[in-house]
């Protein structure tokens, strides 16, 4: 590792960044630790159903279990601290540390209560899913260049069509099927305007969100709400248990019995890290969305290959609207999305436009959505609105450069014309 | 961006056309009665095209003219146009928040946030305190101006100091703002009495902004201000030096700093401005308009601004007009549902289309086979790290 004043901006804004947790992790253990009035045991529980018991329960007092969290996130700061001072990557510890402050506030705000903590993980990984699948639509786009603010349109335009054709089919597999080809269809709008009419892309993303709401809801309010016993009336996808992984103690309920579309997140990502970092077309990708012009000079057809990866993330973001009513609820509701695509366009800048920072950063949002619902169930001090804030206010004290390097693909929302640049 | 404000008034009015013609579309071919004439194709057309016109006239009449009403004499068959107005108020005032950052090379997508904090500002004041009448709309609406101008300035200052980008600052803050109004309206401080639902106490009567046309039209001097401080935004950018830096820091931010200006200090103040703007919005809605604080206190303005400012190619009087045309869908489209039973989102559908039509004007150009259009295109691309 070189000397302090060596440092490049961004190894710079790294250890900005683990300062950053460090502070707080400090400051969270004033009201966690020391201010926290009368203690009371929490008690989580580890046994949702039938899986193999590894623990049953943990009966911990809120302020020791507040110490301990508090501790792993220090923790997890000093660890990041020495391994980025070694020049290895810090992303998990920053993970780790994140998630133990969550824990700690969990574990004080619930002092008294019973938490069955498979439960608030697997719901918290539901509540990921369509941000996972957005914010993966979000890194293919990004990376190769153009900007996705319509990630929002993609999700509730494909949550629209798979309900409708689940519903008229009464078969969710043709729901799951027509869910990508909508999404694609608006990120068809997004490429022809943004490529071939090369307009300014954060506008067009807008409008585009404006687009399908205005049609979804017109829609609905035409057809699905009179005719909502043909139209508005789809199947859901029932979970399917994968043998043995299944019965693993805490995440085997949380990852392996879920629905199809829990498995397609999977593979998405898997997926899109592997093609991106490990292929042809990801370092194509990755050319055209830093430097086309040198992409170009090499022969990559640059406006094709943003064209055709911007329609593929349409249909990665369409599986994730499908989410919403075959994997979900069943039926449309207006504007069901409600803002999720924006968590996701948040999800995909606070894990600095890859897809492994994008998922955890995806999982720690769904995380405290859903940290926000079990509380209100139990009742706390924390009014529910300050928690919904907290994906929002993470992601400006991220690009405000607080949190290690934020940067977008340098050429993102620029349009390539060939011998202008 | 630059481009954004150059261009004819044809453009416009072809892409209204044809968003009007596509939304007639989308209302003819929705309709279950039309669609059971399938099998005579001329006769499907001409029921759809008489669905799609009274669908038209209801909008027209439900935000200009009612004749239904006008028989109940006293210029009540004017009440929808002064409706219109009402809606049309802060329209202006948050299209001129956007509109301004535009022209200093800013998308502020934020005006909905500095809305409420605008709306919650003067909500307070107004039911909170008793003050002397002029006083108090005064006081009222400065104290909505400037938390919102505080909040429009944390975008331009991270922007300026760190480079955040000014549109995720600004969405992420929308939420916060939406989150913050419905927590608020939980809290003692602003919940009405005798009541659990999230309403804030009605605004006293000194602070309620006067009424132009007597009682029975809500129509207040709001309309006024926001006309005054459109045209004070043109003289600002037309007549001033700050307003001159805002255009040339807008047109070309390197230049402008090369020339001696702080790229910083301007970036700040716009965002300042826009949100005060925003916020002045949120205010005379308030006042002049709803008269209590309620979680649905922002409607879609916030929004609506951003396409108000593009349709009016981000010139005050652009944006007044537009505001004009936008408020007179979103009121005569409530008619237009009741009557004819045609979704309010229709109005969103033909705004979009609208906006993408003229932001494509090549697309225009060769669905008309127009020649003396400029064909580059209105909103020139900038990318996330610029």
């Amino acid at each position: 590792m070189a000397k302090i004043s060596n440092l490049t901006p961004a190894q710079r804004r790294t250890r900005r960044g683990i300062y950053t947790l460090g502070i707080f992790t400090l400051l969270a253990s004033i009201p966690f630790i020391f201010l926290a009035k009368d203690p009371a045991n929490v008690t989580y529980g580890f046994v949702l159903r039938d899986e193999w018991v590894l623990i049953n329960e943990w009966i911990i007092n809120s302020r020791t279990a507040a110490i301990i969290f508090i501790s792993l996130a220090a923790l997890s700061t000093i660890a990041s601290y020495i391994f980025f001072t070694k020049g290895k990557k810090v992303g998990a510890f920053s993970f780790i540390g994140a998630f133990s402050l969550l824990m700690a506030f969990l574990s004080w705000a619930a002092k008294g209560s019973f938490i069955p903590l498979t439960g608030v993980l697997q719901g918290a990984l539901l509540l990921a899913v369509p941000l996972i699948f957005g914010a993966m639509a979000g890194v293919i786009c990004e990376r190769s260049g153009v900007i996705n603010i319509a990630i929002e349109g993609q999700l509730l335009a494909a949550a629209f069509a798979a309900g409708v054709v689940a519903s008229l089919t009464q078969s969710t597999t043709w729901g799951l099927i027509v869910a990508p080809f909508a999404g694609a269809l608006i990120s068809l709008i997004l490429a022809t305007f943004a490529i071939k009419y090369q307009i300014d892309q954060v506008i067009l993303g807008f409008v585009i969100n404006v687009l399908v709401i205005g049609l979804t809801g017109f829609l609905y309010k035409k057809l699905l709400i009179p005719y909502q016993d043909t139209w508005n009336s789809g199947p859901i996808l029932s979970p399917i248990e994968i043998p043995l992984l299944s019965k693993l103690p805490i995440i085997g309920p949380v990852l392996f019995k879920q629905t199809i579309i829990v498995y397609l997140m999977y593979l998405a990502v898997g997926l899109t890290h592997y093609y991106l970092f490990k292929t042809r077309w990801g370092l194509r990708t990755r050319a055209v969305g830093e430097h086309p012009t040198a992409a170009d000079s090499v022969g990559i057809k640059v406006n094709a290959l943003r064209f055709r990866n911007v329609i593929i993330a349409g249909a990665v973001a369409g599986l994730g609207g499908a989410y919403f009513t075959v994997g979900a609820v069943g039926m449309f509701g207006k504007e069901m999305t409600a803002g999720k695509g924006f968590i996701a366009l948040a999800a995909l800048i606070f894990g600095r436009w890859s897809p492994k920072g994008a998922v955890a950063a995806a999982l720690l949002f769904g995380f405290a959505d859903n940290l926000q619902v079990v509380l209100s169930i139990i009742g706390t001090a924390i009014p529910s609105e300050f928690l919904l804030m907290v994906p929002y206010i993470a992601t400006i004290i991220a690009v405000s450069g607080f949190v290690g390097k934020v940067r977008a693909p340098a050429a993102d929302g620029i349009p390539y014309t060939r011998g202008s640049h | 961006m630059k481009r954004l404000i150059s261009g004819s008034a044809l453009l416009p009015i072809l892409s209204f056309a044809l968003a009007m013609l596509i939304g007639g579309l989308l209302i003819a071919f929705s309709d279950a009665k039309v669609l059971a004439l399938r099998s005579e194709p001329w006769e499907m057309v001409k029921a759809g095209a008489a669905t799609a016109w009274n669908a038209y006239v209801a909008l027209f009449e439900g935000a200009f003219y009612d004749p239904n009403l006008a028989r109940q004499g006293g210029g009540q068959g004017f009440y929808p146009i002064s409706e219109t107005l009402v809606v049309a108020a802060p329209l202006i005032l948050a299209g001129l928040s956007v509109a301004l950052a535009f022209r200093a090379g800013l998308f502020n997508i934020g005006a909905q946030g500095q809305f409420i904090f605008g709306a919650i500002g003067a909500s307070y004041i107004g039911f909170t305190y008793e003050l002397p009448p002029i006083v108090h709309i005064t006081v009222a609406t400065l104290f909505g101006v400037f938390i919102a101008g505080i909040y429009g300035g944390i975008v331009g200052l991270l922007k300026a100091k760190t480079g955040a980008h000014e549109v995720i600052v600004t969405i992420m803050l929308n939420y916060v703002a939406s989150y913050l109004l419905l927590w608020l309206l939980k809290t003692e401080a602003f919940l009405r009495e005798g009541r659990n639902d999230p309403i804030a106490p009605d605004i006293l009567e000194s602070a309620q902004l006067p009424k132009i046309l007597g009682s029975e039209f809500r129509i207040s001097v709001a309309i006024l201000i926001s006309l005054l401080v459109a045209w004070l935004i043109a003289f600002l950018l037309n007549k001033t030096t700050l307003g001159f830096r805002f255009r040339a820091v807008g047109a070309n931010a390197a230049a402008a700093r090369t020339a001696g200006m702080s790229v910083a200090f301007v970036t700040t103040s716009v965002m300042i401005v826009a949100g005060a703007l925003a916020g002045l919005g949120g205010a005379l809605n308030v006042l002049g308009g709803e008269y209590a604080l309620t979680v649905g206190i922002a409607g879609s303005f916030g929004f609506d601004a951003i396409t108000v400012a593009l349709l009016g190619r981000a010139k005050p009087l652009g944006v007044v007009l537009s505001a004009f045309l936008f408020a007179s869908l979103r009121v005569g489209g409530q008619m237009m549902q009741a009557k004819t039973d045609t979704p309010l989102d229709l109005v969103l559908v033909i705004q979009a289309l609208i906006i993408l039509f003229i932001a494509a004007p090549a697309l225009v150009k060769a669905l008309f086979r127009l020649k003396n259009i400029n064909a580059s295109s209105g909103m020139a691309a900038k990318g996330w790290n610029g």
